[in-house]
Formats: C-alpha cells, sequence, structure tokens
C-alpha cells in the first residue's frame, strides 16, 4: 500500500493538518502536500478512468507533466474540470472528484471498452462512423458522448477574479530549478533586470530530491544561499506559482501566474497573466522522465522513478512497501537508493542494459544488498486497479517469463527527454543527441528576433545537460550571455563546481523486452490519458501514416490535455522503428503554447461583467436609462431603440412615438452621429475626392448631404457637409462611421495626397446633438429663445451659430425624417442641461423622446437609405436611385472609375423600390423575392430581396424598402417573397417614398 | 455655467488598492500642423508658459500644458473656461500657417488613479512599460487602457493623469476599479 513515511517530507508542515475530500470521502494532509502526495498518503493510488477504454488510472508523475491523475475540482462557481492532481496544492476545504468514470470509480461498466479493446484500434473512430450514416445520429453520438471525455464541463459562472499585467525586462528566466537560479545569478549580476519564474511553489527544482554537493555544501544549502543572493539584487524579481507559459514573436512570454489557488480564502484574482516583453529569454525548464514500454505499464502502482523518489523524499509518502526498478539508465538508481534509506523494500533492480562495469550508484545500491539484475526487464505488469507483481523476463528475447516478485510498485525510467516546449514555440530546431537518447535544442538554429538575433537560449537540463557540473557551468555561460545579447556588459562569471558520483551512460530502450509480440504491445501503453499503445502506432504506420503529424492525429498519441509530454519520444521512436528510419529523421511533432493548460479566466482577463467590453455612453445616457430606455447596441454606443412606457411593449412605445414625432414633437438624442472637422486651404478638393457630390461648391452657411465610396464604388457612409468657412467643413458621419471615415480620411491624406494641405479632428464627442423633430419643433426652439429660426432666417439644408436658453449652440436645418427639423450641437457637458431644458419647453408640445426604431421607420417613410440596411458593402448609389447625387462635373472621386466598369453598369443590377404588402401585413425583413425557373443549383431563381421592413403607425399598413431586378420599371407589378414562416407574402412595387411625396412638412 | 458637467461629474472610489477619481473639466485643444514651424511653436508655448516637449513627453505647469500625440499633433491643456480665449490668442498667433486648433475639452474626459499602487494598476491595462526608470515624470504615453484609447502621464511619484474620450469615462473608470481590485497588489515595481 502506499502510505506516509515516519521521515522525510522536506516540503511539508507537519504541525498543520488538512482535511480535503475524494469522492465524497474525507481524508487528511499536511501544508506542504499536493494533491497527489495527500491522496496517496491515504492510499488512494487509483484516480480516475482513461478516455477510451476507461481503463483504472493512478498517478504517474509528480509534476506538470502528469498525465493520469485529473480530477474535477471544487463545486459551483468554484468547479473546475481535469486538475492536475500534481500541481493542485493541498489547502483545507478542498473538494476532488474522480472523472470519466459511471457509475463509479472503483467499478466502471465502461471498462468494457477494455475487453473490447482489440476491436477498437487506432483510427476505430474513423473508420467505425462512417457508415452507416443513421447510425451517427443514434448511436455512435450518444454512446460515444457518454462514454469518452474527462472532465465535467462547469455550470455555474465563475466566482473567480482574473487580471493582466504587463512587464517588461532584460532577462527573462522560465524554471526556478538550480539552473534557472544559477542563469538569474549570472545575469543578474550585470545590472541586467532579470525576471524568474518558477511553476511550482518551491525554488531549487528537483536537485534537492537528487543530491550532490556544491562548493563543499549541499545542494539544498547551496540553493538557499544563491535564492538569497537574487533576494538581495535590486534588479531581479523571482516569482513562484508563474508558469511561462508561451513564447512568441518579439520576445513577447506569457507568465501564468495562479495566486489563490492554492490558498482559496485569499481576496484579490485568482489567476493573473503576465505579458512580459523580454530582450532576452532563458529556458531553463528542466527535463522530464520518460516511461518506459512494458506490458501493463498503465496499472496504478507503475510510476516514474523520479516520481516515486519525489513523493519519498518531498512529501514522505511511499508510493508502496515493494517496489522493483525498472530502468535503462543510473538516475534510477537514486530512487532504489533513496526508498532503502527510507526503510522500504525494493526487491530488485531491474537493468535492461547488459553487464559492465559497476558506476557510483550501483555500488552504492549494492552496498544496500538490493538485487540487480542486468540485462533484464519486465515481461508483463500483474494486476488490475493496483500491482501486485512483476514478471521478470530478458531484455534481449520475447518475454519469457524467468520469475515472477511480488510488489506492490514499479519504478521506471527510461531516460530524461529536456523540456524543449519553450524553445520550440518560436521556431527554435532540434537536434537529436544519440549519447541520452532525446531530443535537445540546436544552438545553431535559435529562434530568432526582429534583427536576425537570437531570443532565447536554453540551459541546464532543458539544453541537455544531465550532470550537476554541466547543468551549473551551462546556465552560468547562458546568463550571462543573454545578458550580454541585452546589452550589458557580462563581467567573468565563473561557475561552481559540484561532487557527484560517476554513473554508467543510459541505453535507449522503445520496448521491453525488445521482441515484444503482439499480446504483449497490445497492452503496452505509450498514451496514458488517450488509451494509444505501442500496437496502435505500429498499425498506423502500416496503413501509411508515415508523417508523425498524420500518425498522432489518426492514433490521438499526445493529443490529450498533457500533449504527450511522457508519450512523444517514446511513441515516436516506435513509429520510427515501424518505418525502419533513425528517430531525427521522423523528427517531431509542433510544439504549441500553453505549456500545460491554462484558465480561460486569465484569458479573458478583466474583461467580463460590467467590463465585458466598453459601452460608450452619450451626456444623456442617464436621463434615457431613468425614462425608459430599451438599449440597441450601435457599435459600442448604446442608443435608446425606444422609450417604453408603463404597460407598454417595445413596439407600443415605438409606434406611439412614430406618431407622436409626426404629429406633435419628438426629441432624439443624435450625439452619437460622427463630426469631422476638415480644414486647409486643400479641404474642397480633398472633399470633392472622397464624396461623390461637389463639395467645394458649397456656400459657408450651408449644408449638404453627401455620399462617400470605398475605391470599389461601393457606399460606405453617407451623412450631411456643413461649410463653416472658406477653409474649413464639418462633415457628419454615420454613428458606427465615425472612427472608420476619420481613419478612411487620414490614410488617403497620409499616403496618397500627402502633399495637400489639409488636417482632420474627430470632434464627434465634443458636441451633445440633439435632433428636433416635427410640427412643433420650431415653437419648442422659440420657446427657449435667443436666435432667429424663422424659415427665412435659417432655411433648410442651412446653419447657423447663436443661442437658445442660454446655452451657445449650432442649429444645422436638417431632416431625416421629412418633418421642420432641427439638429441642435451644444457643448457635450452642457447636453444634459439642454436636454433638460428642451423636455421642459415640450411639455406643453407634445415633445416626446424617441428611439433609433422610430427614427428608422421615418425615415423609411420617407424612402431614406440606411446605410447598413439598404447597403452592405455590394452596393453603389446608382443602385438606390442617388444620381443625383453623383457629380458628373467632378475629373474624379473616390468609386468614380469603379463605377464605370462593365458589372456596375449593368442593366440586371438590383435597384431600389418601394415595397407595399397586398394585404397590408409587414414584409419579413430581408426576405428574397422569387421569380420563374430555377437555377443551375435546382434553386429557385431570385429577383431581390428586402432591404427595410417596418409597420408603419403614419400609414397604418407595412412598407418596405427592397431591391429588385429591373424594379424601377416595373412599377405596380406583385411580386412574391416566400417568408421562413412557410408563408408567401405578395408585395407590389411602388415609389419608395411613402409618405408626403412633395416634401411640404420639411418646407414649413 | 452653472449647468456644465463632467463626465462622471467627479466621481471617485477608494474601495481598492489606488483611488480612482475622475477630475471634472480640462480645458483642451487638438492642434494639428507642422511642429517644427515657428508660428505652431511659438502659438503652443506662448499660451501654456511651458516648452516644446519632445517625442513622446509632455510639459506641465498646473492645468496647463503641451502633450505630444503625434509628429504632427499637440494636445493643449489649458484651464477649461479660459478656451475660447487661448483659442483665439493660437489663431492670432498660428496667422496663416497651415494649421487646426479645435476644442476638445468636452469630447475627452480627465481621470486620476493615486496611491503607492497607482503604477501597478496601470500596468494591469496598459502595454507600457511602468516601471519607474521606465516611466517618469514628464514623460506622456497614447496608448490603451483594456479595450479603449487612453493617453496618461505621471503627475507625481503615486499619480497618473488619464485622458480618454468621453464616452468611454464609466469604461475607464469601472475598468481602473477592477484592476485596483482589494488583494491585487503585484509586487513588480521597486
Amino acid at each position: 500500500m502506499s502510505t506516509r513515511l515516519a521521515t522525510g517530507g522536506r516540503l511539508l508542515n507537519k504541525s498543520k493538518a488538512l482535511n480535503f475530500s475524494f469522492n465524497g470521502t474525507t481524508l487528511k494532509g499536511f501544508e506542504g502536500d499536493t494533491l497527489a502526495s495527500a491522496l496517496l498518503a491515504n492510499d488512494q493510488v487509483l484516480m480516475g478512468r482513461s478516455f477510451k477504454y476507461h481503463r483504472p488510472r493512478g498517478v504517474v508523475a509528480s509534476g506538470a507533466e502528469e498525465p493520469n491523475g485529473l480530477v474535477n475540482l471544487g463545486e459551483g462557481g468554484k468547479f473546475e474540470p481535469n486538475q492536475r492532481v500534481t500541481t493542485t496544492e493541498l489547502f483545507d476545504g478542498l473538494k476532488a472528484k474522480s472523472q470519466n468514470h459511471w457509475p463509479s470509480l472503483e467499478f466502471d461498466v465502461g471498462a468494457v471498452n477494455a475487453k473490447l479493446s482489440r476491436f477498437m484500434p487506432a483510427g476505430f473512430y474513423y473508420k467505425m462512423f462512417i457508415h452507416p450514416r443513421s447510425f451517427w445520429k443514434h448511436v455512435y453520438e450518444p454512446i460515444i458522448r457518454h462514454a469518452a471525455g474527462l472532465g465535467a464541463a462547469p455550470k455555474d459562472r465563475d466566482a473567480d477574479t482574473y487580471e493582466h499585467f504587463y512587464a517588461f525586462c532584460d532577462v527573462l528566466i522560465v524554471g526556478g530549478g538550480i539552473a534557472g537560479l544559477q542563469a538569474a545569478k549570472a545575469a543578474g549580476a550585470t545590472g541586467a533586470k532579470v525576471i524568474l519564474v518558477e511553476q511550482t511553489a518551491h525554488l531549487g527544482g528537483r536537485a534537492p530530491v537528487d543530491g550532490g554537493m556544491v562548493k563543499g555544501q549541499s545542494v539544498a544549502d547551496f540553493i538557499t544561499a544563491t535564492v538569497a543572493d537574487l533576494e538581495a539584487m535590486d534588479n531581479v524579481t523571482v516569482r513562484t506559482r508563474m508558469m511561462g507559459s508561451g513564447v512568441y514573436d518579439h520576445g513577447y512570454v506569457l507568465g501564468y501566474e495562479r495566486l489563490t489557488d492554492h490558498a482559496p480564502e485569499m481576496t484579490g484574482p485568482r489567476h493573473r497573466l503576465w505579458r512580459i516583453r523580454a530582450a532576452q529569454t532563458i529556458t531553463a525548464t528542466g527535463a522530464i522522465e520518460r516511461p518506459l514500454s512494458f506490458a501493463g505499464n498503465d496499472i496504478p502502482g507503475v510510476m516514474l522513478a523520479s516520481a516515486v523518489r519525489d513523493y519519498a523524499v518531498n512529501f514522505g509518502v511511499s508510493s508502496g512497501d515493494r517496489t522493483v526498478v525498472v530502468t535503462n539508465n543510473d538516475d534510477a538508481y537514486r530512487t532504489a537508493i533513496a526508498l532503502k534509506h527510507a526503510g522500504l523494500d525494493v526487491p530488485a533492480i531491474l537493468d535492461a542494459r547488459p553487464a559492465g562495469t559497476d558506476s557510483d550508484l550501483m555500488t552504492q545500491a549494492k552496498a544496500l544488498g538490493i538485487r540487480i539484475m542486468m540485462g533484464h526487464g519486465i515481461a508483463t505488469v500483474k494486476g488490475g486497479k493496483r500491482v501486485t507483481g512483476v514478471e521478470v523476463c530478458a531484455q534481449a528475447g520475447e518475454g519469457a517469463v524467468l520469475e515472477e516478485i511480488v510488489c506492490d510498485a514499479v519504478a521506471m525510467s527510461g531516460g530524461w527527454s529536456p523540456v524543449v516546449h519553450l524553445w520550440s514555440h518560436c521556431g527554435g530546431k532540434l537536434t537529436w543527441d544519440d549519447t541520452q537518447a532525446s531530443f535537445r535544442p540546436d544552438p545553431n538554429r535559435p529562434p530568432l528576433g526582429d534583427r536576425g538575433q537570437a531570443f532565447v537560449r536554453a540551459a541546464g537540463s532543458a539544453n541537455g545537460e544531465t550532470t550537476l557540473n554541466a547543468v551549473l557551468s551551462d546556465a552560468t555561460a547562458c546568463g550571462a550571455a543573454a545578458a550580454k545579447a541585452a546589452g550589458f556588459k557580462s563581467k567573468a562569471a565563473k561557475a561552481p563546481t559540484a561532487d557527484e558520483p560517476t554513473e554508467r551512460a543510459m541505453i535507449p530502450v522503445w520496448l521491453m523486452p525488445q521482441g515484444a509480440g503482439y499480446k504483449l504491445r497490445s497492452k503496452t501503453w505509450l498514451d496514458y490519458q488517450n488509451d494509444v499503445k505501442v500496437s496502435d502506432v505500429q498499425l498506423a504506420a502500416q496503413e501509411g501514416f508515415t508523417s508523425v503529424e498524420h500518425a498522432k492525429r489518426y492514433t490521438t498519441l499526445g493529443m490529450a490535455t498533457d500533449q504527450g509530454k511522457l508519450s512523444n519520444i517514446n511513441g515516436l521512436a516506435i513509429l520510427s522503428d515501424a518505418l525502419n528510419q533513425p528517430i531525427p529523421q521522423t523528427g517531431t511533432t509542433t510544439f504549441r503554447p500553453p505549456y500545460t493548460p491554462i484558465s480561460m479566466g486569465s484569458i479573458g482577463g478583466e474583461a467580463r461583467g460590467d467590463v465585458f467590453q466598453p459601452i460608450r455612453r452619450t451626456p444623456m445616457y442617464d436621463w434615457h436609462e431613468a425614462n425608459g430606455a430599451d438599449w440597441e447596441p450601435v457599435g459600442q454606443w448604446r442608443r435608446p431603440y425606444a422609450y417604453v412606457r408603463d404597460g407598454e411593449t417595445v413596439h407600443d412605445a415605438v409606434m406611439r412615438e412614430t406618431k407622436n414625432t409626426r404629429e406633435n414633437l419628438g426629441l432624439l438624442d443624435a450625439s452619437t452621429l460622427g463630426k469631422l472637422i476638415v480644414k486647409g486651404p486643400d479641404a474642397g478638393k480633398f472633399l470633392d475626392m472622397m464624396y461623390t457630390n461637389m463639395m467645394s461648391t458649397l456656400k459657408v452657411g450651408k449644408c449638404r448631404y453627401g455620399l462617400m465610396c470605398s475605391e470599389n464604388g461601393f457606399l460606405i457612409d453617407d451623412g450631411v457637409v456643413a461649410r463653416v468657412s472658406e477653409d474649413k467643413f464639418l462633415c457628419h458621419t454615420t454613428t458606427g462611421g465615425a472612427e472608420t471615415i476619420h481613419g478612411h480620411m487620414e490614410e488617403w491624406l497620409q499616403t496618397e495626397w500627402w502633399d495637400w494641405d489639409v488636417y482632420v479632428a474627430n470632434v464627434t464627442e465634443q458636441y451633445a446633438q440633439v435632433a428636433v423633430v416635427g410640427p412643433n419643433a420650431r415653437k419648442a426652439l422659440e420657446a427657449l429663445g435667443g436666435m432667429d429660426l424663422s424659415a427665412e432666417a435659417l432655411g433648410f439644408m442651412e446653419w447657423a451659430d447663436g443661442t437658445l436658453g442660454g446655452f451657445d449652440v449650432r442649429a444645422y436645418r436638417i431632416s431625416f425624417s421629412g418633418e421642420l427639423s432641427y439638429e441642435i450641437a451644444v457643448p457635450a457637458s452642457q447636453g444634459q442641461a439642454f436636454w433638460d431644458a428642451l423636455v421642459k419647453v415640450g411639455a406643453d408640445l407634445g415633445a416626446m423622446p424617441y428611439g433609433t426604431e422610430c427614427l428608422h421607420i421615418l425615415r423609411a417613410e420617407k424612402g431614406f437609405i440606411m446605410i447598413g440596411d439598404e447597403t452592405d458593402g455590394t452596393v453603389i448609389p446608382q443602385d438606390l436611385g442617388l444620381h443625383w447625387a453623383i457629380s458628373k462635373k467632378k475629373d474624379d472621386f473616390l468609386g468614380k472609375r469603379a463605377q464605370q466598369r462593365e458589372h456596375m453598369v449593368s442593366d440586371e443590377r438590383w435597384k431600389l423600390v418601394g415595397l407595399e404588402t397586398v394585404d397590408g401585413s409587414t414584409l419579413p425583413d430581408g426576405a428574397y423575392a422569387v421569380g420563374e425557373g430555377t437555377n443551375a443549383n435546382g434553386q429557385r431563381n431570385m429577383i431581390g430581396r428586402v432591404t427595410s421592413s417596418y409597420h408603419s403607425p403614419n400609414l397604418d399598413r407595412g412598407i418596405a424598402m427592397g431591391l429588385v431586378l429591373h424594379g424601377p420599371s416595373r412599377m405596380g407589378e406583385v411580386i412574391t417573397f416566400p417568408g421562413t414562416d412557410g408563408k408567401d407574402y405578395q408585395a407590389k412595387i411602388v415609389n419608395a417614398v411613402f409618405y408626403d411625396p412633395e416634401g411640404e412638412k420639411q418646407n414649413v | 455655467m452653472s449647468n456644465l458637467v463632467s463626465a462622471l461629474d467627479k466621481a471617485t472610489d477608494s474601495s481598492g488598492i489606488a483611488v480612482i477619481e475622475e477630475m471634472g473639466l480640462q480645458g483642451m485643444i487638438t492642434l494639428r500642423g507642422d511642429l517644427s514651424a515657428e508660428s505652431v511653436k511659438i502659438a503652443s508655448t506662448s499660451v501654456t508658459g511651458v516648452e516644446m516637449p519632445a517625442q513622446n513627453m509632455a510639459n506641465h505647469a498646473g492645468a496647463s500644458g503641451i502633450c505630444w500625440m503625434s509628429t504632427d499633433e499637440l494636445l493643449i491643456l489649458c484651464p477649461y473656461d479660459g478656451v475660447a480665449d487661448t483659442l483665439a490668442k493660437m489663431h492670432k498667433l498660428l496667422g496663416d500657417t497651415h494649421s487646426l486648433a479645435v476644442d476638445v475639452s468636452d469630447a475627452r474626459a480627465c481621470l486620476r488613479v493615486s496611491g503607492p499602487n497607482a503604477r501597478e494598476v496601470m500596468a494591469k491595462l496598459a502595454p507600457v512599460d511602468l516601471a519607474p526608470e521606465g516611466f517618469s515624470v514628464g514623460m506622456f504615453r497614447r496608448t490603451r487602457l483594456a479595450q479603449v484609447a487612453a493617453a496618461f502621464w505621471i503627475v507625481d511619484a503615486q499619480t497618473f493623469q488619464i485622458v480618454c474620450f468621453r464616452s468611454n469615462a464609466q469604461y475607464v473608470f469601472d475598468v481602473l476599479n477592477v484592476a485596483a481590485q482589494s488583494g491585487s497588489e503585484v509586487g513588480f515595481f521597486k
């Protein structure tokens, strides 16, 4: 059984016991435990079930690479699936549940899949689900959905908060192991600004567990001293619980800091995503031990040798009473020695290497009385939910069982692979190291920055170094070199020297035993989380998936949440063997960020709730809110769609507002309309190019409606231009167009007409603008008093500066409704006061505020187009019958040449008309009209579509505009619009001006 | 006029790790022109009483100042009630020089973030090196705060002044408060 030892546990605070629960059972651990070590201490070896076969799964590693120990963590708003037990720090009250089992972890019906595993080989899903089609919906989908998958999806809103943080430094070091610390010291000594981040809560990495002496002191003491040195440097920042999760172009690195995961009672954000710009990045990310591929290597109790050692030394936890060590290298001997020292039994070390000279570690193991069997390996592991023994065989053979050893744990080591992920994220290349049988960073092909300079360096084990001395000297040189590359003078940094035992070279072992037959290979796991076996990869190769990227996708090797941290190298070694080519020729799959999954919350940062996205507010926003505004988003603005009164529906309110504006007086907050000042000696010339109409001839004091097209001739914006003075114009744009049209103007001025003397400024928000609309408009303004607004003094399409009710205003007499109408601009800080004054004087004149939907109906009644309704980026002014607004006198304007293209002048273009339903109902917006016959695809031919459609309360019927083939020459014809409701709508083609066609109402 | 109201009417919040305040009305004039032209320099410096700032810098004296916005744009600061006079003076000094000077006081809002954690709060929202050695008094940045455009400078070691669009004032105020939530000290700037 696995249990807590009386001794050991250097990371524990044994004076502080913690309670936690697993699948509802309350268990005890200590402060400093991970969930993994605490579960093992309680003999909870079985932690979950695998993705496909529902095989029992126990923890295999002790760090971020863990594929098996995944749990549903927390409850309600704190719930999160797929949390690795090895990286979850224990806290009091932690609640964890195992995943992917039904009905229970101990008894899982889905495990029958494992019995059927020979019928579910690689590519099973692809092969199975092709035929018959109907099976997908009724059989496969429901069953697979139920059987496959890992954690549950959260149901509640996340109760935590998150944030971002921007940081800049000269040298960023990812990894706080001995290499990272040493590199930080070397870089820090030059005066460079250094940030070191470490994903766990502890600095020093695994060096204190592996042992050795540095500068005559224990490696643990050396680390303590180095950390103290770093703390004394003002230019060095060390952060723990922060993972360097991705390296991107231009030295951009994401750091994922977990602030309260270990102590949920703390206030403040849960995670902080650091967005770091570093001149140089050092990846001191260590190495990951590889599993060995033997039959039954996925049975709970089979663990990495380093993990078994970590649990014993760091957490005082034994993974089993009797542990068989199986290895192809010397490092695993450290585990055997550590277990012996902890008073545990190690019945044998099965060393796949042939017999030879003993290294220091082998001698030590022998001296402790451990039986060492050279040239041997495991034929198969016995046990179901727990290891019960191993069958020993010769590595060189086919798996004939020589003896059986009873044990309850297996510590395996297939050698070490440098963590090259961050080196590779931005293009760093790898080279194959035959001695260590691993890929390591190729220093000659690093990730390159903007000037072709290397901006990532690997240090220590991450760089492929394996001995303490090599790691320390590599890290020292790397730290100094990075600082130098960042522009700092490096002092001659001297690496400390270490005393460490000699080690015998490892030999690569990709399959155990070497000649394992199909039966063994089909029980030999490569990817624990996704249930990929040696036989699956071999089948993929046999079926022609020879590219490593294809084989990965076909078998799902390395595609689980652990992204194959343990399985990739073993898998591609098997693939290489099957393809009969060397491993470097097979290559690796692509390493992509993040290194391990980061929370969605941290990516979103502060952007949630009220500040999910910016909401732009006009000066009268609060008044609208207090007076029943039903809001409509218009870009980032919020505009009232209608002001809904008690007892009204939104539709009722729109109808009331529309009638009232025509009959009495309507007030519209038009502040959001874009206002661009265009000034300079060439302003008129410039606007002649921007607009289809002639603007340079506009007289000071006058306004003109203008159309703007892209260089491809399509309508992009419209609005009223006022000439303020000889060299100054004010251009109104649509609400959504203010920023884009400003950018459009700047682009042409900066790139094409850079020699024209014109400046543009966006003054949209300087003014609150109120449209005063309806028969009583003039009366209301006259009641405010201060300037002459008579028809004689201020004619239609004129503007004047003056005062109204004591406010300095600019009054435009313009109309988007066909009514007598003024738009009054006041400084934004007086917007609310001016609105209040209008509401007050309007009380006796039937004034009501109106929203955007009323505005739409009023303009549609008059046949006025709306950018975004009648236009969609494919419509030219000629389609809309706006020839009158296209100057024929000008040599050029943006869009002119495009509008002469053959397709643009075709008679077949759909043209704007009015549409009147035969029965007075309202046409569905966006509906298409159908003509005779069908097209090449067998679809009914389309002859037009609805662009705007409303119920007009003033005409008491549905009105619409639409683009129709040969529309203007088909007046009076009735065409058919099939609705999505199954009904056919009949509509007559009419003139688009439905209301007051003579324009009498606005000219009073 | 008594009916003048700034975007957030001087709202303030000190519930978090920094104090967030809307500053009320500030006179602001956008000046576009050739920044090397003598008349542009004189028009800017004589109405503000400060020197022309270098690129990415700003010079201030009380409510007056000049901020470098781009290679052909300055933001002139002056007391709110003096904008009309200042503009008139500037127009006179600019004379025939091709330029554009326009009142944008009401198009913007000014906010302040203050306290020992002000730098950190700002560094959560703006992609700018805000370490004391990276951003100091006299510097000026046009950048973004979370999702909206903003510009800012340092008033003193613990105070940032922000200029944003008026319509975004509430968002900026709210997002600063989120960034200043209790318990969110970073401890990065030394």
